[in-house]
């Protein structure tokens, strides 16, 4: 990955993502903290990109970007403008410490570590095409139990979702 | 496009999708334990799944193994479809969830939420 262009996107999405991250942190308003939240999907999609998943970089766009965040718009506007603030309890100072330690912990692991990678020629060889060939044999192929499982999951989120939110009738009560 | 010497020397490597993957799972951390509102909460779980759906697909991109074919091994891809997958129903839930307890109490609050406290 030694071209310009990748180089320059790594360096421009990752400082987008992170620092829309970081603003989804402190924003005040929890309106404002879904945006970033949003555009950190976006540049996460970016990057998905330079690593040649263009499947998986659409998928985040569309399931991220698009459903999740609706979702999220909803729950938010379903509750007061009371409660629409983005305020942190006693333990940000806890979790702050132990969020450093942790990114520490992994950034002296990922750069110590001698990962024995592909690089140079051997990386620019493997380029992949297009991806949506692949992951579609594997789901259907090596995975299909776990497709089919994930499959189940899902019916049962949804239904899991309406039984939680329906209005129960007290008895006594029919319609 | 052909090699700039000015910056060429700043190649990217496995180890700065990492440290970045790191950086947004630690800053998802803390939100996801500081945060009063449920649905910010939610959020930095969801900032935590994708750091590491960047980690997968870094490992997949750079990893050294190849399949008997000889094409480029795609399973980090699957898996992170499935992760996308668990994603989505978990926020649906979850999601639910705050409707229910925004009914049932009147706030989503989670410092309020402690019906559960001895």
């Amino acid at each position: 990955m030694e071209s310009p262009g990748i180089i320059l996107a790594f360096f421009a999405l990752s400082g987008l993502t992170a620092t829309s991250a970081l603003l989804v942190l402190v924003a005040r308003n929890l309106m404002h903290a879904l945006v970033f939240l949003v555009v950190s999907f976006l540049g996460m999609a970016g990057l998905f990109l330079t690593l040649s998943a263009d499947f998986i970089a659409v998928a985040q766009i569309l399931i991220y970007a698009g459903s999740i965040s609706v979702l999220m718009v909803f729950a938010v506007m379903l509750t007061p403008l009371a409660s629409r603030n983005n305020g942190s309890t006693l333990y940000v100072i806890p979790a702050l410490l132990a969020a450093g330690g942790l990114s520490n912990i992994i950034g002296f692991i990922a750069i110590d570590t001698d990962w024995d990678e592909r690089k140079g020629e051997v990386l620019a060889q493997s380029d992949f095409t297009t991806t949506v060939a692949g992951i579609g044999d594997l789901l259907l192929g090596k995975y299909i139990l776990a497709f089919e499982v994930a499959s189940v999951l899902l019916l049962f989120a949804l239904l899991g979702a309406i039984v939680l939110v329906q209005e129960r009738r007290r008895a006594g009560e029919e319609a | 496009m052909p090699p700039i010497p000015a910056i060429q020397d700043l190649s990217i490597t496995l180890a700065h999708y990492l440290g970045l993957a790191g950086t947004i799972f630690a800053i998802g951390t803390v939100i996801a334990l500081s945060k009063r509102n449920a649905v910010a909460v939610l959020m930095g779980i969801e900032l935590m799944l994708n750091a590491v759906n960047l980690t997968v697909l870094a490992f997949s991109r750079f990893g050294a193994g190849f399949d008997r074919t000889g094409s480029a091994p795609l399973d980090g891809h699957v898996f992170v479809v499935f992760v996308l997958t668990v994603a989505a129903a978990e926020a649906a839930v979850a999601l639910a969830m705050a409707v229910l307890v925004y009914r049932r109490r009147e706030t989503i609050d989670l410092d309020r939420v402690n019906l559960m406290r001895w």
